[in-house]
Formats: C-alpha cells, structure tokens, sequence
C-alpha cells in the first residue's frame, strides 16, 4: 500500500467561514485590476507566475524614492540611518511573518531560484560529496532541480526523485524508502506551481530528521495563499519570491536555521558582507550580512515589508478560506466543461488549477482566452519532467489570488466554451 | 473575435485536426527535429530528396494548432519543389507572418491563410518552427532546431 497525503496540512486547513472578506473592496486596492484589456474587462489568473501589487506597495516603493534613497549600513548620514532602519525593519516584517525565531536567520535575496542556488553552492557544496544524493520530489520547478544538477555534477552526486501518483500527490513511502544514508539533503516543494499541490511538509521533514538530514522547502507558491511556521514545520530552509505575494520583482528570502548558517560558507563576495579584509585574509561579517554581499535592494525589502503587512491587516487565515472557496467553485465550474481534463486533483491543493482540453493544445487556449481579456498562463511551467511524468507536452494553467472572484472563474469557464466554439 | 477568426481561419483549423502527410517516411535521407521550449511543441520532418528537388516529404510530432497546421501546409507547398524554391517559400512565408510582406499574397498559394498570424505576434514562432526545420534537414544539420 502506498499513502499519500491526505490530511490538510494543519496550516492550510481553512477556517470554515471567512468572516468579512470583502473582495470588491481588496480589488480596489490593486489599481492594475481596474485595467481593459483588448477590450475587455482583465481578468489576471496568472498569479502563479506573478501577482499584481497594492497601492500601498507601489506607494511605500515610490516614498523610498521620493524620500529616503540612500545606501544602508554604511553612512553616518540622516537618510543612510533611515534607509538601514527601513531595511531592518522589512526584515523583522518576514520574521514575523514566518516565524523565524531570529532576524538575522532572514536572508535577502532575488527569488526563491536565488535562494535555492545559495544553499546549493554553500550548503551543499561543503556536505555533498562524490557519491551522495540529493532527494528531491517529481513536482519541483526548475528551480528545485538544476542547482541540484549542478551541484551533483561538480561532486559527482546523484539526485533521485520521488514519484508521485496520477492525481500529482507525492508518493510518502516512496518518498521515505529513497532515504538512506547517502542523502545529504532534500529539497521539496511545498505547493505545486503546476499541479497546486500541497505537500504534507511537517511529516517530509520528520521523515528526513529521522535520518539526519537537512530539508530545504520551496516556498514560493505557499507563502501567498497561507500562513506559514517555520519552527512548527522544522523546516532547516525555506525560500519564498516576494513578487509572487504581492511585492515587488528582485526581492526575495531565504530562511535558515541559524546553526546551519552560521556553519556555511559564504556565497557571494564583496561589501556589507564582511567585517574585515585584508590582502591576506577577510573575515566574515556575522548573519545574516555574511549571506548579503553588496547593495541589497533596499526598495524592494521595503515593499516587500509592506506586503505583508498589508496581508496581515487582511487576516491571512481570513484570506486563505475566501481563497480556498474560489478555487473550489472554479474547479466544480470547470469539471462541468466537455473534454476538459484537470492535471492535478490532489485531495489538498491552493491557488493553481491546471487543465487540458482534448484535442485543443494549451497555447490556442492561452491566445483565444486572451482575446477575451483572461490572463492564464500556457506551457510546461518550469516542470518539464512533471508534464513527461504526465504524458502531455503542457498545460493551460489558471492561477488564483486573493483578489479573484467567483464572477472571474465564471468568466475563465465562458472563455474555455469559446475555445471549444472556435475548434468546433 | 475578428482577429480569432483571421488567426484561427477554417483552412488552418481543418490541417490541424487532419494534418496531410502526416507519417514516417522510410525513404527520407534528410531529416531534422524542431522544438518550442516554451510551448512544448515537437515535430520531426522527414525529407526524400532526389538531387536538388524534393521527392517527398512528411512530418510527425505535437504542437498547437498554428504549427500543426503549418507543418501540414508546407508538407503539399514544398513537394516537388528544388531546394532553392522552397528557401524561396519560406522567406516569403516569413514576411507574410511578421507582416512585413509586399502584400503580394499570390506567390505564396494557400499559405496566405497564415496572414493573421502577423497580429499574435507571440504566435509567428509557432508558424515557422517547421519551416526552420525544413531549412535544417536541407542542410543535413544534425542539432535539433529550437524556437528559443
Ligand atoms: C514552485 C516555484 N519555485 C520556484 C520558483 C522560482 O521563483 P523565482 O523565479 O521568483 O525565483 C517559482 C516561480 O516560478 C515557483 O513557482
């Protein structure tokens, strides 16, 4: 017998009722959605990919320029110490947020993809040895799979992966079975950015420490759709890209244990990330600047702090059943359409929800659905290896955010009947 | 829907459901793959060629409606034709999709339908992937060709 997962994660069960989450009212703070589009009302179900910003993150970017650019941690002067405050402060903001018991345990970084590549070519560049294996699972992104290949390729280190079933959920005792005492770390992603999966991480990661080894999550298409703890999850890293929950591009986190970080070597080389440098030798600065060579972007830490707030004023629990109702009546909505077929129908999913329409390929979906004013996005979604493990070259994906209705997947369900209408 | 329908014209959805010259050719002493990365599209083009002129000629693989429908239409255009002639085609086929023709249609037969696609302009790429193809397997390239 082979289990999946098939109890909600405790921090993706949604509370029964949202109680007051007023969805007119939370688009109107994203002024991109008040946007035509050839025509047409935008209907933006990419938010896999991206999601669109509030006023209030566009507006904390602009204030930073407008009124207190400069570089942080070096200057004596009024707007370096404001800057730095600023910066420090966004930082206590993803503390906070995802519960790290240390500040300095938060990293910024680019994106989830840079984060990975960091512990990759520290982390794992100092423990994964010739002969070693990295765990992964079927369903990462790119990003979850090259850094590892990289790595293995320089060390002469294997990645293995572990199956998942045909409705995209991970096979656990698969999954436990690969472990051995060759694994030096997994790697797994904690929602599915083609499927919607949501992976049950507080037993992957008891699964791995009870082997001794390390456990990184993929947290970009998690953080936007649910609360997240770290130290109830016991996660040892944890990435997320602030663009895909609500802030700005080029700004990211990577969360470590502090052990652990303290432990690694360091990434890139250059300023703030050390405390002193000679021709003979530097030593580094402590955490988390060590991680944080040159002029971080400052702006989008601050707009990055902001959208969480902002998520914080909404209640992300809140947030996260209004969500989860959206994508319940979106599915039944589609499921209803003749010759659709969902890729991915894991028993727990968030915010993605993927399909095929016989005889139709993805991309003439995409293009006659943008005719309409819908944004989707069509393609393998960085998982080449998940569309193989499924048979089909791609698929049309709709993804979900906190400002999208029932009236958007209704319009998504219209758009999909004229797609039918034209190939008929 | 005016743009859909000169994109999506009868002709084009008709080849992609029952693509012409859709098989193997066991003969072929030319052939070559092509791929869209980002789409997924994959086709392989198999080429008989006697000297300089095309004998036969035939495809097979996956793709959107667009390059199915393509891959179709240049198998009939392209027979029979010498090497030289189909190059010929094809820039003219290129022009035709990036809009930047003559607006002399006629040479190109019934590839004008292809014309709406000069208004998608993410969708030119899915015109041509076949006929890049072509010019690969002409000139015995070994590499698969990608859009990317
Ligand atoms: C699951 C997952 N991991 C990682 C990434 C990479 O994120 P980024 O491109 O922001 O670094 C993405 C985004 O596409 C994703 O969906």
């Amino acid at each position: 017998m082979t289990t999946v997962a098939n109890r909600l994660p405790r921090e993706f069960r949604p509370s029964r009722v949202h109680t007051g989450f007023d969805v007119e009212k939370v688009r109107r703070d994203f002024p991109i959605l008040a946007q035509r589009v050839r025509g047409k009302k935008l209907v933006y179900l990419d938010n896999a990919a991206t999601s669109q910003k509030p006023q209030v993150v566009i507006d904390a970017i602009s204030r930073y320029y407008e009124e207190g650019n400069a570089n942080i941690h070096r200057g004596v002067h009024y707007l370096s110490e404001h800057a730095t405050e600023e910066h420090e402060a966004a930082r206590k903001t993803v503390q906070n947020f995802v519960n790290a018991a240390q500040a300095h345990e938060i990293i910024f970084v680019r994106g989830a993809t840079e984060g990975i590549n960091l512990v990759a070519q520290t982390y794992g560049r100092a423990h994964v040895n010739a002969g070693d294996e990295v765990l992964i699972t079927a369903m990462e992104h790119h990003s979850n799979i090259v850094p590892w290949q990289i790595l293995g390729e320089e060390k002469g280190a294997r990645l293995r992966v572990a199956p998942i079933n045909d409705r995209g959920e991970l096979l656990l005792d698969e999954f436990e079975k690969l472990l051995n005492p060759r694994t030096r770390m997994v790697g797994v992603t904690h929602v599915s950015n083609a499927l919607g999966t949501v992976n049950p991480i507080s037993r992957i990661v008891q699964l791995a420490h009870g082997h001794n080894i390390p456990v990184l999550v993929d947290g970009a298409q998690a953080v936007p759709h649910t609360q997240v703890d770290v130290q109830a999850l016991d996660v040892d890293f944890y990435v997320f890209s602030g663009h895909k929950v609500y802030a700005p591009t080029g700004i990211g986190v990577l969360y470590g244990k502090t052990a652990l970080l303290e432990a690694m070597p360091p990434y890139q080389g250059g300023g703030d990330m050390i405390s002193s440098v000679t021709f003979e030798k530097t030593s580094y600065n402590k955490l988390p600047y060590k991680f944080e060579a040159g002029t971080p972007h400052v702006a989008g830490a601050i707009g990055l702090g902001t959208a969480i707030e902002y998520l914080n004023g909404l209640g992300i629990a809140n947030m996260a059943a209004f969500e989860h109702e959206v994508l319940e009546y979106a599915t039944e909505a589609i499921s209803a359409v003749p010759g659709i077929r969902l890729i991915g129908t894991a028993a727990q999913k968030a915010g993605v929800l993927s399909f095929v329409l016989e005889g139709i390929h993805p991309h003439d979906v995409g293009t006659i659905l943008d005719q309409e004013g819908i944004a989707i996005r069509t393609g393998h979604h960085c998982a080449q290896p998940l569309m193989q493990r499924f048979g089909i070259p791609a698929t049309a994906r709709a993804s979900f955010a906190l400002y999208n209705t029932k009236e958007e997947a209704d319009a998504l369900v219209a758009g999909i009947q004229k797609v039918r209408e034209v190939f008929a | 829907m005016s743009d859909l329908r000169e994109l999506y014209q009868d002709v084009i959805l008709e080849h992609s459901k029952a693509p012409r010259n859709y098989r193997e050719l066991p003969l072929a002493n030319h052939k070559a793959e092509g791929y869209n990365p980002l789409c997924g599209d994959h086709f392989t083009l198999y080429v008989d060629l006697d000297g300089d002129r095309v004998r036969d000629i035939s495809f097979q693989g996956s793709g959107c409606a667009i390059s199915k429908a393509s891959a179709s239409m240049l198998t009939q255009m392209v027979k029979g034709k010498t090497k030289a002639e189909a190059q010929e085609l094809f820039d003219k086929f290129l022009q035709l999709v990036k809009g930047e023709g003559n607006g002399n249609q006629a040479e190109l037969g019934k590839l004008a339908v292809f014309s709406g696609v000069c208004e998608f302009p993410v969708r030119v790429k899915c015109a041509t992937l076949v006929w890049h193809t072509l010019r690969a397997a002409l000139e015995g390239k070994q590499q698969a060709v990608s859009t990317e």
